[in-house]
């Protein structure tokens, strides 16, 4: 097996693990987050506008770490720094 | 597949090359000023005001209020910054809609320009507001211990608004270009009606903590009077 073939198999397994991985953290906080503005939207209905507002900041900025592993991910398959490394060698050989 | 508009080059002239993302950039600039500049041209005090008077009425005040609830108790002066972002991110994201049109936000090198803006912006705010000394003592809050952990944060959150924008744009586009491979048919309709939502949602959220953090460097003068402070229905 030569360098680029690890690389791949390394690149493209530690993607999907990035992606399964890095969707949990931010799955369970979104779900508790949702969960505490419902109960407190039941409890106060007149403050709707203002829970409404700090959730949408709120889940976006946990959702940000699922984006942050996707961005992650991507650059693992589309813009690999060394996968370029060594296909440029292997070009140059 | 192309992960951002930066790998579509239209001209290039030796070392300068005018990509897709500064194209419609500049688009982009040119449709918001001219647009500004012709409906505000003739602006009226009465009650006949134009239609396109009453729209900028609309967002102007929508964001002053915003920013205000915010924490920032004179959104005036802060309006100018905050909204010009604002606007300038939720045009890039809502012109997705046109065909052939490439969200300049969904390039790593437009957010890190617009997140540089909010780390320049930040300190100056706060000198402004508080002065060099009090401004600097901001860092040392709660105690001495927290200065490193402090500077850290300025920095990382500056790098999280830039990946945070640009992750969700760019994962919108993705997501379309490998729908549309999978089920041409409904689904990326539905799947880009979604990333109209995000990307309205993102625009607010980069505004909404930019106006955090200039809340957070001049939160040292207390409001000066009683009528300043909203009560938030």
């Amino acid at each position: 097996m030569d360098n680029s073939t690890l690389i791949a198999i390394a690149s493209i397994l530690s993607a999907g693990l990035t992606m399964g991985l890095g969707s949990i953290g931010p799955g369970l906080g979104e779900g508790r987050a949702v969960a505490g503005a419902l109960t407190s939207l039941a409890q106060q209905p007149d403050a709707a506008t203002t829970i409404t507002r700090t959730l949408f900041v709120g889940l976006a900025m946990i959702e940000s770490i699922a984006i942050y592993c996707f961005v992650v991910s991507m650059i693992l398959i589309f813009a690999n720094p060394f996968w370029t490394h060594f296909v440029a060698e292997a070009a140059g050989k | 597949m192309r992960l951002s508009p930066d790998e579509i080059i239209f001209w290039r002239e030796g070392f300068f090359k005018l990509n897709a993302t500064i194209v419609y950039t500049w688009g982009l600039m040119l449709v918001l000023t001219v647009g500004s500049r012709l409906v505000t041209r003739n602006l009226s005090l009465g009650l006949t005001r134009s239609r396109w008077q009453n729209l900028l009425e609309i967002v102007v005040t929508g964001i002053a209020k915003q920013i205000e609830d915010v924490g920032l108790h004179h959104p005036k002066k802060y309006l100018p910054f905050l909204g010009t972002l604002f606007l300038f991110v939720a045009s890039a994201n809502l012109c997705t809609i046109i065909p052939g049109y490439e969200p300049p936000t969904g390039s790593l090198s437009t957010t890190a320009a617009l997140a540089l803006c909010v780390l320049v912006a930040v300190p100056l705010f706060g000198i402004e507001e508080q002065g060099l000394g009090g401004y600097l003592k901001t860092f040392a809050e709660p105690t001495i211990i927290m200065l490193p952990f402090n500077i850290i944060g300025e920095f990382s959150r500056t790098l999280t608004l830039a990946v945070r924008l640009f992750g969700n744009i760019m994962s919108g586009s993705m997501i379309l270009a490998i729908l549309l491979i999978l089920t041409p048919f409904i689904f990326p309709i539905v799947m880009s009606a979604l990333g109209l939502l995000t990307g309205m949602v993102q625009a607010y959220i980069f505004t909404i903590l930019a106006a955090v953090y200039i809340a957070a460097a001049t939160r040292g003068r207390e409001p000066r009077t009683e009528a300043d402070t909203t009560i938030d229905a």
